[in-house]
């Protein structure tokens, strides 16, 4: 094998990266346009003219709900079933707002508290959950923050850390 | 865009019968500039290539902007899409229920498809149930599915309804009466006494009122409404009125 030389050497084995270091670049550029013909060759085409789909423009619906605007079917007369009740003007006035395309009319729920009352319960809720999940040194530091009304500047004591014994 | 709705105009309101035909002949000049509107065919008209045809008898509605459908009477219920139905819990098998909605197949409902339903928490429901859900599928190819939530996973008025009342039947034309926006015969019904009432789309009516008497008086009622003027209807809701204060 020796003997023969390159010359001997098969098209495969030529194309391969580590016998191309030594060519130039115009001929690297033919055997990589040659190796993409032939990799694109035998990729598979449909040999058929182009057809645009047509757009549809008739839309066809199987439901009479949206054609009649029919309301929502649970009802309840006089006060007969409250939640039943409570749903029909949450369902009635939410598909009227999706009619009404003014800016928002955002119909307020009846609350049983009012929202101040809410946000002075959250704060203390979020102030409690603090604590419970507070290590025991910050605990104090919160409870000791709390009783200082003025707001003055709290003194942060450096936190104890471990100290090595210098001999 | 105007030949459009020009061709459906002429016949708002009038009687149509299966097999009439709206076709448009669009001169393919125009390119992007005619085609750009669309038009909603209800119920009772189909598509067809480029034509719409009629499907159904009746009369020719319209809504704005471009909703067309067919106002027709009929008493049996074909399954359609994100419509709220009544059903009647047949069977139990594995993980669905198998609900009857008077359609052509039984509908399958999920045990998950109800509000906090999870793997290890089970919904309360037992066969021989009433429950109002919504489908999510029903065309012709497949069985339909209800599910008793919404896409937000709230329940909204959904799930299994009412121990005591009285479930009938009646025609679909009655139902949309029933649900359209300002119902006379509810605004006349509501006057005589205090009631629930859950309409299903596929012809279910229920009923409960405080006694036995009225439930039934309720449910002769609009049994009756069917097939009466608007006039006969009032005089008939006044002397019940009377008669049972």
């Amino acid at each position: 094998m020796a003997k023969d030389g390159a010359a001997k050497l098969s098209k495969n084995l030529l194309r391969m990266k580590f016998m191309q270091r030594g060519l130039d670049a115009e001929l690297k550029k033919q055997l990589d346009e040659e190796e993409k013909r032939i990799i694109s060759d035998e990729h598979w085409f449909l040999d058929l003219p182009e057809l645009k789909a047509k757009e549809n423009y008739i839309i066809e619906e199987r439901s009479y709900a949206p054609c009649e605007d029919l309301v929502f079917g649970r009802m309840s007369f006089r006060g007969f079933n409250p939640e039943v009740e409570k749903l029909m003007l949450l369902m009635n006035t939410h598909k009227e707002e999706e009619d009404d395309e003014e800016e928002d009319n955002v119909s307020r729920m009846e609350t049983d508290i009012t929202d101040e009352e809410m946000a002075r319960r959250y704060e203390s809720l979020v102030e409690s959950m603090r604590k419970k999940f507070a290590k025991k040194r910050d605990r104090s530091a919160i409870t000791k923050n709390k009783e200082d009304v003025n707001c003055d500047a709290v003194d942060n004591r450096p936190k104890k850390a471990f100290l090595k014994p210098q001999y | 865009m105007d030949t459009i709705h020009a061709c459906f105009k002429e016949k708002i309101g009038e009687v149509l019968l299966p097999g009439d035909v709206f076709s448009f002949r669009l001169s393919e000049s125009g390119d992007g500039s005619i085609k750009t509107e669309k038009i909603i065919c209800g119920p009772g008209l189909r598509r067809n290539g480029e034509e719409v045809q009629v499907c159904k008898s009746g009369i020719l509605r319209h809504k704005q902007p471009n909703m067309y459908w067919i106002d027709s009477q009929q008493r049996r219920y074909v399954p359609a899409k994100g419509e709220s139905v009544i059903g009647i819990v047949t069977a139990k098998s594995g993980d669905i229920f198998k609900v009857d909605v008077g359609g052509s197949e039984q509908a399958s409902l999920s045990y998950l498809a109800f509000e906090g339903a999870t793997k290890r928490n089970r919904p309360n429901v037992q066969v021989g149930d009433l429950v109002y859900g919504q489908f999510t599928i029903a065309n012709k190819d497949m069985e339909p599915e209800l599910v008793c939530i919404d896409s937000c996973g709230r329940a909204n008025g959904m799930g299994v309804f009412g121990a005591d009342g009285l479930l009938f039947k009646v025609s679909l034309g009655l139902v949309r009466r029933l649900l359209a926006p300002q119902s006379e015969i509810i605004k006349d019904l509501e006057k005589i006494f205090p009631f629930e009432l859950v309409v299903g789309m596929n012809g279910r009516v229920w009923v409960k009122a405080k006694t036995v008497q009225q439930t039934l008086i309720v449910t002769n009622l609009l049994e009756t409404c069917e097939n009466m003027t608007s006039q006969q209807r009032q005089t008939l809701f006044k002397r019940v009125a009377e008669g049972s204060l």
